[in-house]
């Protein structure tokens, strides 16, 4: 009457005892898995911020490179310094006095792209329990580096100017009267990813004197600042401040992202550190693609270049703001970005960006929900629209199906009442990001 | 099983623009390397603008349709496969519509004698009309709590959500209505979970050996389905003598029921007192590396690869 069969149990996973604690968190989740539908080309993908490097000339891209090995490729392919080439190293030092840095190579580390820069700052200073401070919201890249180093993050309110100066100075105290300790503050002054707004030349000295006062490291994250639409790049928080800020500076955005080179810059005795856990991660940045951008450089019309991105990226955040003005509910918000890659938008009261996604993605439209830039669950209520990768023709069917998306969310509303925004998926369980379909 | 037999391309179809799109990239992949373990020739594909020409021009031996959730299991794939005349491993058009639509579904499982939890089944214009509010307090009322919330026609868990609290329904309504427009809401049946595999390689259908699901959550939703170590499986399931047999008899009769062929899997509750119930059948059940499918095939001593190919075969000489 009971006989039981032999059985055998399996968690389909070896090793799932032994994983440290902090890999709890990484798991699989519905809505990282409905960006695997945002990839096709049916669907208008306003989700990722891959850059668009359509105008890039190949046939100059291609000659150097054919050049690097015929000339070099014993070097280019083999080990090179954990530092970083002395040839990019002396570029990227011209490159940052474009924006009133005045820096020597030897301060500057490469790293693979500067989300590994973010990583390395990361390792060299955040203990378990520590806090970071970061806008809200922040980068969903950092966010994940964050949480994988167990960095407690506060986030400090921003407006249409940035940073708010006020809400830094409270957050300070408040975080060390709760007796944590604060490693530094990660920002993006410019044309902020996801927020899409730039820190007034006002707060810069005011953010920089908060941080000076309460002895706090600025860790200013700046690959979007020579993609501004108008006028000069903005002065970088690290022209005015050489100890108490590491700047960290990218060849994604203004060249392309497949040959992952940025960098860090950082008061000395940080960069020797640097130095050394970036020969521990990586034993050294890749000499092949740092000598190829060298060469780059050193051959191309590289301003000219990204004076012509600019002016892409310019008509295509005009469509974007341009579609959404026209076709969305007055009860949505957002800003008009003077450069990088991103449109914030406020959603109506009530709408959750999270449990609308897999309605977008039915209707093919893709964005991120704005719970990715947060990492205590806020932002439900906003999402992030990347204007930098389709045609002006495709941001307007996007926004078009985007805003017919909403008003059957609207609708939903309206029948079920408003609900709590930590309902719905936010509450769902699974690692959301960062990945390449949402950084 | 006996060697394979068919020659030539088979096409395995897996990604498609469902929610399911990453899951059936995964099924597909297993599936075309255990095929091709087996000895057959194989060509994984998208589904996009260029198939047909491609069904068309060079027309392969047979299709392997690994697409999940809409288009893949609600047989419009195969509806197209039919047109062209492409031998298909797995159930015909129509029956995948009736087995792809959980309230279908259950209605004519129930009518063939079987146990499925008492449902209703409502569209999102209802609690318009009707007014929200009056609606789900009689849903409350009539199912108890806790109760289910899934949309009409979804796989994976996506949408699916357990309301212990009759403040907890309007969420799980939108939640479920982002996937469809007609919601699914069922009695919640306390016991354990298991998946029952049904396969028929033309010596008629037989079922594998059940797989009981513990998940670590205790809900076994889409973190817990695709995150390997966060779920428990045990293959064959250890239940009583009699509800090992009720849960491959009610496995079988909801295939034969609906009509399926080829390869389905039911999804089965087996309450306290032993009682089995009917939840939903797949006509394209997962095979990524965190489907039940696969392990029940194991626990029953079989190959994948040659599994597949048998079935393959089966469909080619139809």
């Amino acid at each position: 009457m009971t006989e039981i069969s032999p059985s055998s149990s399996t968690r389909l996973d070896n090793y799932v005892d032994r994983y440290a604690a902090r890999t709890k968190g990484m798991t699989a989740s519905e809505i990282r898995a409905l960006f695997a539908v945002a990839s096709r080309p049916e669907v208008v993908s306003l989700a990722g911020g891959m850059p668009n490097i359509s105008g890039l000339p190949l046939d100059v891209v291609s000659h150097a490179i054919s050049e690097l090995i015929t000339n070099d490729g014993p070097t280019a392919m083999q080990y090179g310094s954990g530092q970083g080439t002395p040839e990019l190293r002396e570029q990227i030092c011209d490159i940052m006095r474009l924006e009133g840095i005045e820096a020597h190579p030897d301060d500057v580390v490469v790293t693979v792209g500067s989300q590994q820069a973010v990583d390395l700052v990361t390792r060299i200073f955040i203990d378990p329990g520590d806090v970071v401070l970061c806008e809200a919201p922040s980068y969903v890249g950092a966010l994940g580096v964050f949480r994988a180093y167990e960095a407690d993050v506060v986030h400090i309110e921003m407006d249409e100017h940035g940073l708010v100066p006020e809400a830094l100075e409270q957050a300070i105290v408040a975080t060390q009267a709760s007796g944590h300790t604060i490693k530094f503050l990660y920002t993006i002054p410019n044309f902020h990813n996801p927020a899409g707004v730039t820190l007034s030349a006002e707060r810069r000295p005011e953010i920089l004197r908060i941080c000076r006062a309460a002895d706090i490291l600025i860790l200013e994250d700046n690959p979007y600042g020579l993609l501004g639409f108008d006028g000069a790049p903005h002065r970088a928080l690290r022209a005015d401040e050489a100890e108490g800020v590491i700047y960290l500076g990218s060849f994604s955005k203004t060249f392309a992202p497949g040959f992952r080179v940025g960098w860090a810059l950082a008061p000395h005795a940080v960069r020797e550190k640097l130095v050394l856990a970036q020969e521990s991660a990586t034993l050294c940045p890749p000499a092949f693609s740092q000598m190829a951008i060298s060469a780059y450089l050193k051959n191309h019309d590289w301003q000219g270049q990204i004076k012509q991105f600019r002016e892409m990226y310019r008509e295509r955040r005009d469509a974007m703001v341009g579609a959404l003005t026209d076709l969305m509910p007055p009860s949505c918000r957002w800003n008009v970005p003077d450069g990088g890659f991103y449109v914030w938008l406020t959603l109506p009261p009530g709408i959750d960006a999270k449990a609308m996604l897999p309605r977008a993605v039915t209707a093919r439209v893709a964005y991120v929900p704005g719970t990715a830039f947060f990492a205590d669950g806020f932002g439900s209520g906003s999402i992030r629209l990347s204007f930098c990768y389709p045609t002006p023709e495709r941001i307007r069917e996007g926004v078009r199906r985007l805003a017919g998306v909403l008003e059957q969310e609207l609708e939903l509303r309206e029948t079920f009442g408003s609900l709590p925004q930590t309902h719905g998926l936010a509450e769902r369980r699974g690692y959301d990001g960062p990945s390449t379909d949402m950084t | 099983m006996g060697a394979v037999v068919t020659s030539g391309r088979v096409l395995v179809l897996a990604g498609g623009l469902s929610h399911e799109r990453d899951v059936s990239l995964r099924s597909g992949r297993r599936v075309s390397e255990a095929m091709r373990s087996a000895g057959l020739e194989i060509e994984e594909r998208d589904v996009d603008a260029a198939l047909l020409p491609t069904l068309s021009d060079e027309p392969p031996a047979c299709v392997v349709p690994m697409l999940h959730g809409e288009t893949g299991e609600d047989g419009a794939i195969r509806e197209v496969l039919e047109l062209l005349d492409v031998p298909y491993v797995g159930s015909r058009p129509a029956d995948c519509r009736t087995a792809f639509d959980k309230p279908v579904a259950k209605t004519i499982v129930r009518r063939a004698g079987v146990n499925t939890p008492e449902w209703y089944c409502l569209p999102h214009e209802t609690f318009r009309e009707l007014g929200a509010n009056a609606v789900m307090v009689a849903l409350v009322a009539k199912l108890g709590l806790p109760l289910m919330v899934k949309p009409a026609r979804s796989g994976s868990a996506l949408g699916c959500t357990v309301v212990h609290d009759a403040a907890e329904l309007p969420a799980a309504m939108v939640n479920a209505f982002a996937y469809g427009s007609v919601a699914l809401l069922e009695q919640f049946i306390d016991g354990d979970e298991v998946a029952v595999p049904v396969i028929d390689d033309g010596s008629g259908p037989r079922a594998l050996p059940a797989v009981a699901i513990k998940p670590d959550g205790g809900v076994y939703d889409y973190t817990a389905r695709y995150t390997a170590g966060s779920t428990q499986f045990v293959v064959p399931a250890q239940l009583t003598s009699e509800a090992t047999a009720e849960v491959a008899r009610v496995a079988l009769a909801a295939h034969e029921a609906l009509g399926l062929r080829d390869l389905s899997r039911s999804d089965l509750i087996v309450d306290r007192d032993g009682v089995v119930w009917f939840l939903e059948v797949n006509v394209a059940p997962g095979f990524t590396e965190t489907s039940t499918v696969p392990l029940s095939l194991q626990a029953a001593g079989l190959d994948l690869g040659k599994v597949l190919a048998s079935l393959v075969d089966a469909a080619t000489s139809r």
